[in-house]
């Protein structure tokens, strides 16, 4: 019997409407989890993985 | 044997570590000068209405996620990786860092939509280290974490390139 937490308190997972979806692209996959009880959204849990972000680069000047 | 013109990839590797000083700076006292101890690094979401870009130059609260669970100036940062300096090649090196473990906001409800993270010294009178962006979201009573890229020289989070 799993609870989850809600914005109703702790609610039985299967009194709920699971949801999932996900985003990837070159920055990041991103999966979210959404639990729904009688068409109200009452649990949204995000997870970011950052893929990368652009370096910065240095550069030493020649003499010219 | 040749020179080559380059950036010396330990020099990068320095920078990350406050080891050059070519100006005059304002720093809170790290204890020791000659062994310092590290800095504390927090990071801060902020709503996709904000403008956090490159010139931000410290934390704000203007334009920051508020909502249940979720403190203002965000979460430490875990930093239990010092940073690497690696030579790729005689004109070429990498300094990188990145965050030792996710970032996660537990138990928040964050309801409009933000997309933004600012990674900043809260040591250092919260001076801005970098912004990562990512897609707009939203969390209700639930967990907000951010997993970092691999710490390496081609996707550690921050890093310091010559090529």
């Amino acid at each position: 019997m799993a609870l989850v937490t809600t914005t109703k308190g702790e609610m039985e997972e299967s009194l709920l409407e699971k949801r999932e979806g996900s985003l990837d692209n070159d920055i990041e996959y991103t999966t979210w989890t959404e639990y729904w009880h009688e068409e109200e959204l009452v649990h949204r849990s995000v997870h970011v993985r950052l893929k990368t972000s652009p370096p910065l680069f240095a550069e030493a000047a020649s003499f010219e | 044997m040749a020179n080559t013109q380059s950036m010396c990839t330990s020099f990068m590797g320095q920078l990350l570590n406050g080891g050059h000083q070519f100006g005059t700076i304002t720093l809170v006292s790290r204890t020791s000068l000659t062994a310092p101890t590290t800095d504390s690094f927090k990071a801060a979401l902020y709503l996709a209405s904000a403008t956090i870009n490159a010139a931000t130059t410290a934390y704000t609260a203007t334009g920051e996620v508020s909502g249940t669970g979720y403190t203002a100036g965000g979460v430490a940062v875990t930093n239990a990786t010092v940073p690497v300096a690696t030579n790729s090649s005689s004109t070429a090196g990498v300094a990188y860092w990145t965050p030792s473990a996710s970032i996660t906001y537990t138990t928040v409800t964050l309801a409009t939509a933000f997309d933004t993270v600012l990674l900043y010294n809260s040591t250092q009178n919260n001076t801005a280290v970098s912004v990562h962006t990512f897609g707009s979201q939203t969390v209700t009573a639930g967990t907000f974490t951010l997993t970092m890229p691999a710490n390496s020289t081609t996707t550690a989070l921050i890093r310091l390139a010559t090529t």
